[in-house]
């Protein structure tokens, strides 16, 4: 009995109605805590592009801090604000979906902007979401900036699956610090972004360089190419806020 | 012998289980099925399985915890699953069933862990998903919860597991301390041990980049399976 081909196929049924039914039930009772550890994860690393916040376990406390400290705003291509989209619904910045924008073409991208404000002193930092191909997935990164749109405040990287221990030390904060105060304007005013240079342990860095990761170089050319192909989309914006301020 | 064999595919595993007479709790032979897999018969180092997240994941020690927790998670729910089941798995997809069983609770895992620790998740990425293809699980499937109880059967998912487990916990406490100069990063016993012996001596120590690399992890292995086999007097055949 079985063996026969009508207990094999009965059997398979049940199988994947039973177990199928489990993951759905599971899936659907375990989204809004999904959603809301990637929204924490989204906003953690927004903070964490400005200030150290490793300290901080409590959860709402980063919300409620998020809420009180950053204003967001999402332009286009040519630095205006956009605050709907086609069908006239409203743009939330946390919720543009970076990865979703990356595959469209430059000129139709939404870009976000988060406006740090911590001392209560005017704009302390502009934090520019950026995406792009790391060596064997996408990477991404929260760059902030200083009130010159110029000097980097801090940056924060994130991977899909960079090699651990390899290309994903982009995540490490030692690696991180590296391109606080670096500058990806030169002086005449041309953007060069910032670079990461080959090798680990190089001295002389120029202001628009900073030191490498070694057995890591595919990972920091994705870090170039998508810190110089983002920074050069969020021109225009920088350019019009450069001389709002001035 | 002949009336016995009768018996099991008669009636349930689970009625046979409250049958049996005398077999204590912790036998010598429920000893033996937790014990062997823990040195003699090592998935990691004897077996030789589950190489590929051995090395994968343990480049730091709490992953590899999580990894380790996850892994013995399916093992032993797995075994329990397919024991209760192998009387009723058809024979001819009976792979396909254990392949079902394990991608099941690997997706538990994976979708508990981004729920609850999503940094977790970030780190481990792809590597939970890959316990399905994790060959340790699927073996003892096969050749042991097919053929035997389900109180045996989670004996010998947790005989299984803890062998992978120490094994992989050791290579990644060793190549924590090598290749970053800590030990427990992220837990609360975290400790910078290059950072402070550098500190007594007043100079910086040089971590070693090869440990953070796979074959820092092969290297590793390789002296565990040594120090074990010329214990134990394993010669390969």
């Amino acid at each position: 009995m079985r063996q026969s081909n009508l207990y094999v196929i009965l059997f398979a049924i049940g199988l994947t109605v039973v177990f199928g039914g489990a993951l759905s039930l599971t899936s659907v009772g375990l989204k809004p805590l999904q959603d809301k550890q990637v929204e924490l994860d989204t906003k953690k690393k927004i903070l964490g592009a400005v200030m150290d916040i490793s300290t901080i376990v409590d959860p709402n406390e980063i919300l409620s801090m998020y809420d009180e400290k950053v204003n967001a705003i999402v332009v286009d291509i040519n630095g205006n604000i956009v605050e709907t989209d086609d069908k006239g619904n409203p743009i939330v910045a946390e919720k543009v979906n970076i990865q979703k924008n990356y595959k469209l073409d430059p000129q139709e991208r939404l870009y976000p902007v988060f406006i740090f404000s911590g001392s209560g002193e005017g704009v302390d930092a502009y934090i520019f979401p950026t995406f792009g191909a790391g060596l064997w997935d996408w990477i991404s990164s929260y760059v902030a900036f200083g009130p010159d749109l110029n000097t980097v405040k801090g940056i924060a990287f994130d991977h899909k699956s960079e090699t651990p221990g390899l290309g994903a030390r982009i995540t490490e904060a030692t690696v991180q610090n590296r391109f606080i105060g670096k500058e990806i304007y030169n002086d005449k005013g041309e953007l060069v972004s910032i670079t990461m240079v080959k090798g680990e342990g190089n001295t002389g860095l120029s202001e628009h360089e900073v030191d490498g990761l070694s057995g890591a170089t595919m990972t920091a050319k994705g870090v170039n190419s998508m810190l110089e192909k983002y920074l050069e989309c969020y021109g225009a914006f920088i350019e019009k806020t450069k001389s709002q301020n001035s | 012998m002949s009336t016995e064999l009768a018996e099991v595919s008669e009636e349930s595993a689970v009625a046979l289980k409250t049958k049996e007479p005398a077999e204590p709790l912790f036998s010598k032979r429920r000893k033996r099925i937790v014990s062997d897999p823990l040195n003699e018969d090592n998935p990691i180092t004897v077996q030789v399985l589950g190489i590929c997240s051995a090395l994968a994941v343990t480049v730091q020690f709490k992953p590899t915890m999580i990894m380790s927790i996850a892994v013995i998670f399916v093992i032993v729910f797995a075994n329990l699953i397919t024991s209760l089941m192998r009387n009723m798995i058809p024979n001819r997809i009976r792979i396909i069933v254990q392949l079902a069983i394990i991608a099941t609770l690997v997706t538990l895992v994976s979708e508990v862990l981004k729920a609850y620790s999503y940094d977790m998740y970030k780190v481990l990425g792809a590597y939970v998903g890959l316990i399905i293809t994790n060959c340790i699980v699927m073996g003892r499937l096969e050749a042991f919860a097919m053929a035997n109880k389900p109180y045996d059967s989670i004996l010998d998912g947790f005989g299984s597991g803890f062998g992978y487990a120490w094994i992989i916990l050791v290579v990644a406490f060793f190549r924590e301390l090598f290749g970053g100069g800590t030990v427990f990063v992220g837990t609360p016993l975290e400790f910078d041990v290059y950072g402070s012996i550098g500190g007594l001596m007043g100079t910086s120590l040089q971590t070693n980049g090869l440990m953070v690399d796979s074959i820092g992890a092969f290297i590793l292995l390789g002296v565990i399976i040594w120090i074990q086999r010329t214990k134990n007097g394993y010669v390969e055949h």
